[in-house]
């Protein structure tokens, strides 16, 4: 196994004395799946932009793939974006464009800036993006606007957008928060094969604890900025989740957690 | 087939671009617009107006004139406005589908609305010119008439905003027309109505410069004398007087709007 | 006893409104009548609305003339309102917050704010010196101030963007120009459309105005030319009818578009 990322001592402050993010220190391998679990305002959606630097974290290192993220100019920041894909909680499509318009924003990364402005795409782009909307069973979609979809539905195709890239890795900012827990089955099932099919690397915020446990290699617990838990989901204990979360809503969690379970 | 809408778009916006550009030409045909001469002249003008279009010292000495010009522009135009919020309120209130007492009056406010909305300030103006000579009653109808013909329309807006919520809850409790009228509606959409009074007051104080320079009153005629007359000097200072009057009132406007709405 | 409490909206509120009508009263105290009998000349204005608009001929041109006239000032009206169009999009783009940085916005606000605040008619008079009176100065005047409007309105929707959107693309690494063209432009379309669409009506009337006052031909000129020179006011009858029925086709047609645009939204 190799490792894919590390994050070195990152750190991230808003303001002047409160971390969002203080000394995160972690590595993924190549092809695992983790999920990164703690409660609201934790830092787990600032830990994943300063990933792909969507948001600079303010020191540390952060390399991906060999590279220090962080020092890269404008152009192979660019690059290297297109191999990291990214799911958002509310899917952050252009809702008034065609489903596959959407899934082909993806390759926008690889194009020149007019080819990318004028939306000219190549006939193998569109063939993919055809087989990955059917693969992800929105072939009867495909012409749609995006905005009649249902949430499931759109979250699929924010999958679609990510995978065109052929990303080496998918970070997943809470992608079925909104969703009913039909739907957020059947999102993160799509998540988890592609994980395993495409040997694609997952990063996944989530709050739900017995998600986490169900479908991750591995659990990372954020609270208050700090790494508090890195461990399989198996070494997961009560306690533990108690220091991630803070101890009432801890209780609430944990039995929800043992409800689904059972 | 699969790809068809990819052409589909494509041709679409072809077409789109195409018609665009005939049209464009044959507007530049009508209007006898010279293509060449539109590029050559804005850095022609720039360069005139840096050399020439800016208040000496001498000009300076106009400044009283000008802003006493400037001061009966700025009250035409809040009168006018005012007296013409006035009636278009009541207009309004009989045109507005909530509100309006009768549907045969309702369709009769909003049409005479549309007819003094469309019949443009500089066209009163004229008409006017004929009867009121170069006094101020011209400018002052001709802004009235207009300002009363927009503001209908934004009132009615305004009120059909407010919807028949309100209107319907206090019908419930019996509440008799009038009533309902100054407890219910104005109220509600009171400060929608001032916000677009301060709007018409600003486009007023536009608007009476291009009817003072067609009658011959106010700031609109002070300039024009002085561009006839060729003393750019001053025409640039009564350029900048309106300028600071516009801004101070914007200025007003915003403030009094973020207080109340 | 008051049930409304006293605070600062209402107060505000009152100010305003007290404000405006001791304006009023004052300015009509103070304004300069000119010996105008006020009675008489307004007896004399209704005589003649009722001859404008019951007895309107033609006498210094045909009806096709006219129509050829109106055409002009409809395209006076087009050619500002596309010329004015292409260069707010462009420059709209860079005023909008969201996608560039603060101070170039500030900067492009600013100027815009002040091109808005010199009215039309200035703004054709000092291009004028340069270009000559004629459909050049008047074209590139309106276009001024066409673009100071519709630089406001389009950059306004272009912050109304959803940032999520944005983001999105950012982070596959598409480009900022990629971004507008694939993300930005399609999200606002029906929006700027329809801005400019209004600002073609408002366009109608100023190039009315223009003709007039400016010498920009077209209806307008005729309008100064049948009641300034000719003093015929059956003929300034007709040129109204003219004027009012294309003004509410323009309107019929921008409120039309106004509703589909609120019907697309929800
Ligand atoms: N743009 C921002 N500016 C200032 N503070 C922020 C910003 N984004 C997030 N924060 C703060 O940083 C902390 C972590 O936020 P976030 O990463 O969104 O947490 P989570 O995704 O775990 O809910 C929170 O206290 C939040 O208020
Ligand atoms: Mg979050």
């Amino acid at each position: 196994m190799t490792t894919l990322l590390e994050l070195k001592n990152v750190s991230k402050y808003y303001s002047k004395d409160i971390a969002a993010l203080s000394n995160i220190h972690f590595s993924i391998e190549e092809g695992e799946f983790v999920s990164v679990i703690g409660p609201s305002g934790a830092g787990k959606s600032t830990l994943l932009r300063c990933i792909n630097r969507m948001i600079e974290a303010s020191s540390g290192e952060v390399v991906f793939n060999g590279t220090n993220i962080r020092k890269l100019g404008r152009k192979g920041l660019r690059e290297t974006r297109t191999q990291i894909g990214m799911i958002f909680q509310h899917y952050n499509l252009v809702t008034r464009l065609t489903v596959i318009e959407n899934v082909l924003h993806g390759r926008l990364g690889y194009k020149s800036a007019v080819a990318g402005m004028l939306g000219i795409y190549s006939q193998e782009e569109k063939q993919q993006a055809i087989r990955l909307l059917e693969e992800l069973g929105l072939s009867q979609h495909m012409y749609k606007r995006v905005d009649q979809l249902s949430g499931g539905q759109k979250q699929r195709v924010g999958i679609a957008r990510a995978l065109i890239q052929n990303p080496k890795m998918l970070l997943c900012d809470e992608p079925i928060a909104s969703l009913d827990p039909g739907s957020s089955k059947i999102i993160m099932d799509h998540i988890k094969n592609i994980s395993a099919s495409y040997k694609i690397t997952c990063l996944v915020n989530l709050h739900q604890v017995d998600v986490a446990l169900k479908y991750s290699d591995r659990i990372i617990g954020v609270n208050k900025g700090e790494v508090v838990f890195n461990g399989k989901p198996s070494e997961l204990t009560t306690d533990m989740i108690h220091k991630i979360y803070g101890s009432e809503t801890g209780d609430l969690i944990f039995e929800a957690g043992e409800r689904n379970a059972g | 087939m699969q790809v068809d809408i990819f052409l589909k778009k494509k041709l679409h916006n072809l077409s789109f671009i195409l018609l665009l550009g005939t049209a464009v030409l044959g507007a530049i045909i009508l209007t006898e617009y010279d293509v060449a001469k539109g590029f050559s002249s804005v850095p022609a003008a720039i360069q005139w107006a840096l050399s020439n279009f800016y208040p000496d010292s001498e000009s300076m000495e106009k400044f009283p004139d000008i802003f006493e010009k400037l001061v009966e522009t700025v009250l035409i135009s809040v009168a006018a406005t005012t007296s013409g919020a006035a009636l278009a309120l009541l207009f309004a209130i009989a045109g507005s589908s909530t509100t309006q007492f009768n549907r045969f009056l309702g369709q009769v406010s909003r049409t005479i609305a549309t007819v003094f909305r469309n019949i443009d300030m500089a066209v009163w103006s004229m008409i006017l010119l004929f009867s009121f000579g170069q006094s101020a009653f011209t400018g002052y109808f001709a802004l009235f008439f207009g300002s009363f013909g927009f503001l209908t329309r934004a009132f009615i807006e305004s009120i059909d905003e407010v919807g028949d919520s309100s209107v319907e809850a206090l019908r419930a409790t019996g509440a008799g027309y009038f009533s309902i009228i100054f407890q219910s509606v104005i109220p509600s959409s009171i400060s929608q109505m001032i916000s677009w009074i301060l709007f018409m007051i600003e486009t007023n104080i536009r608007s009476a410069t291009l009817i003072g320079i067609l009658t011959g009153t106010g700031i609109g005629f002070a300039f024009s004398m002085y561009y006839k007359s060729l003393d750019y000097n001053a025409a640039s200072l009564v350029v900048l007087v309106i300028v600071a009057a516009i801004f101070i009132i914007e200025w007003v406007s915003n403030y009094v709007r973020r207080v109340i709405l | 006893m008051r049930v409304k409490p006293y605070n600062k909206a209402f107060m505000v509120i009152h100010g305003t409104l007290l404000s405006l009508v001791l304006l009023t009263v004052y300015g009509f105290y103070s304004f300069d009548y000119k010996d105008v009998n006020f009675v008489e000349a307004s007896i004399q204005t209704l005589q003649n609305v009722k001859m404008m608009f019951i007895e309107p001929h033609f006498s210094h041109f045909t009806f096709q003339e006219a129509l050829y006239q109106v055409a002009i000032t409809l395209g006076l009206a087009f050619l500002t309102t596309v010329f004015g169009a292409a260069i707010a999009l462009f420059l709209g783009i860079f005023a909008a917050q969201n996608l560039t940085n603060k101070a170039v916005s500030a900067v492009i606000k600013g100027v815009v704010a002040f091109i808005r605040s010199v009215p039309t008619v200035l703004w054709v008079l000092i291009f004028a010196v340069a270009a000559g009176l004629g459909s050049v100065a008047a074209v590139i005047g309106m276009t001024f101030h066409s673009v100071g409007y519709l630089i406001k309105a389009y950059s306004e929707a272009f912050e109304e963007v959803d940032k999520g959107m944005i983001d999105a693309l950012k982070a596959s690494g598409a480009g900022w120009w990629q971004i507008i063209f694939q993300a930005v432009l399609p999200s606002t379309a029906t929006y700027l459309v329809s801005w400019t669409f209004l600002r073609f009506e408002i366009n109608f009337a100023v190039a009315v105005a223009m003709g007039a006052a400016a010498g920009a031909g077209g209806i307008g000129f005729e309008m100064f030319m049948a009641s300034g020179f000719y003093y015929d006011i059956q003929e300034v009858g007709m040129i109204t009818y003219f004027i009012l029925i294309f003004a509410i086709l323009l309107e019929l047609v921008a409120t039309r578009v106004k509703k589909n645009l609120k019907t697309a939204e929800v």
